[in-house]
């Protein structure tokens, strides 16, 4: 397999297994280029892709960035405070708009669930989604399995518990379809109410308790609570939260194995996880920040490819 | 037409020790030289001229290392490539860095080939040594300093190179389509 099936990332549940390793592989040829003195190729010279944030990023944005300057794409960046969408400009307009102005490639990051799906019918581009509401990070699940490669050599078989809020969680879910197709087993932990109730029906078991969690995986990824997409009140507390799902460092080293730490960012230091959980030698926390990028320079890369094919 | 049986066997043995006498007299000590195999098929030559000359020289190591060029070509979008690993764990800073490619065809891959190199920092000189030249046939103006054959043949012939450690036998044919 040389090539991927798709010609956009909408989301992980639209790859196959075949491209899922596809893009890993192409990963690691591209880590290899960023850790050389000159971490620069020339692939993607003549494609000028947009990058369009209708929310807010930091991580994402910044590492797809560098990922199309280390291809050396032409960027632009667009974000919605300040533009046209606040007069009113329909999606579909601000983005003809731009793609006018002979744009090939398209990163969007918008607070509507298949907004990226909504866009690939209507534009003549390549779109990659970037995060859609509660739906899909495809990047961030692609790298957190190159993470877990890199670590554990494998992903089949292994062990894996997304802890937190899934319900209002795009990276549990683009987790869940990756891991899964990648023949990783799959539990979710968190609050009842911060668990969705159609969870089980992706074949994934729901274990309300962490320790029992933490016992059987081999990696623990703990997502951030997402306090400004809850309009109503999940748990009474955070001091609660924290005392039911929150991972310290005593919890970690009386595990009668050592677990992989996960977090997909930005991190609330002592409500998910504390702060020598994150900077213990079990995290991979900033692994997974350097891998984002080489992923998504494959992703790209791949797409890219496509032109023309 | 019938595949043509260029080289083989002693012949094939006797090119590549050719090949190594004439950077051993260019190069010397090999102290400050690296050779540098183009991935998929040149790193084969790259390893087998390492080998050789480590023999003949009776030394250790002499720096060898393999360059994927996927990310340099000047075809990625024309056809679908996938990238191979790199492989060089030394500096080519102010070396003397020999590019080896099996066969030195329309020079594109060589073109980028210097590209990829040139991520790794600056050498002081670099050389270009192949195992065969097919000649009249360049799209860019580069040619090896160190040639095994020079061939005259046509685009819609093939060159297949084929190595004792993959292939189980050291054999070049040329092939018609």
């Amino acid at each position: 397999m040389s090539h991927l099936s798709v010609n956009h990332l909408l989301g992980i549940k639209y790859l196959t297994k075949n491209d899922i390793e596809l893009i890993l592989s192409t990963a690691q040829n591209f880590k290899e280029v960023i850790n050389r003195p000159i971490k620069k190729v020339p692939s993607l010279r003549d494609i000028t892709v947009a990058n369009l944030f209708f929310e807010n990023s930091t991580r994402t944005k910044l590492s797809f960035e560098l990922a199309q300057k280390r291809l050396s794409a032409d960027v632009i960046n667009f974000s919605a405070s300040g533009s046209s969408v606040k007069k009113g400009e329909t999606l579909i307009d601000t983005v003809n708009n731009i793609l006018a102005m002979k744009v090939d490639m398209i990163v969007m990051r918008h607070a509507s669930a298949g907004a990226a799906v909504f866009l690939s019918k209507k534009v003549n581009s390549k779109i990659i989604n970037a995060g859609d509401g509660a739906h899909e990070h495809p990047t961030q699940a692609l790298l957190d399995a190159f993470s877990i490669q890199e670590k554990l050599g494998s992903i089949k078989g292994k062990k894996i518990v997304i802890v937190g809020d899934i319900l209002h969680s795009r990276v549990a879910l683009s987790n869940i379809f990756c891991l899964q197709k990648l023949g990783a087993q799959v539990k979710v932990c968190g609050p009842q109410t911060l668990i969705p109730k159609f969870i089980t029906s992706l074949g994934v078991e729901v274990e309300p308790n962490l320790r029992k969690a933490l016992e059987w995986c081999d990696v623990a990824n703990m997502l951030r609570i997402q306090l400004e997409r809850q309009d109503i009140k999940y748990f009474p507390t955070l001091r609660e939260y924290t005392m039911m799902y929150g991972l310290n460092k005593d919890m970690l080293d009386s595990l009668s194995k050592k677990i992989v730490i996960m977090h997909p960012g930005p991190i609330n230091r002592g409500v998910e996880i504390t702060s020598d959980v994150a900077d213990s030698k079990q995290s991979i926390i900033l692994n997974q920040v350097e891998n984002g990028v080489a992923v998504r320079m494959a992703v790209m890369f791949l797409l890219a490819g496509r032109q023309g094919s | 037409m019938k595949p043509k049986i260029l080289l083989e066997k002693d012949q094939f043995d006797v090119t590549i020790k050719r090949l190594c006498h004439q950077l051993i007299e260019i190069h010397n000590d090999f102290k400050n030289s690296a050779l540098i195999g183009l991935q998929p098929r040149g790193i084969f030559l790259a390893h087998r001229i390492k080998k050789e000359l480590e023999t003949i020289l009776n030394i250790k190591k002499i720096n060898c290392g393999e360059l994927d060029i996927t990310f340099y070509r000047d075809d990625f979008r024309k056809k679908e490539l996938i990238p191979t690993k790199t492989n060089i764990d030394f500096s080519i800073e102010d070396r003397n860095v020999i590019l080896i490619d099996d066969v030195l065809f329309t020079g594109r891959t060589i073109r980028a080939g210097l590209d990829a190199m040139l991520a790794f920092g600056r050498p002081k000189d670099v050389e270009l040594l192949v195992l065969v030249d097919r000649r009249f046939s360049r799209h860019v103006p580069i040619q090896a300093k160190y040639t095994g054959m020079i061939i005259d043949s046509i685009t819609s012939q093939n060159v297949k190179v084929e190595w004792k450690e993959t292939d189980g036998k050291d054999k070049v044919t040329l092939l018609n389509k």
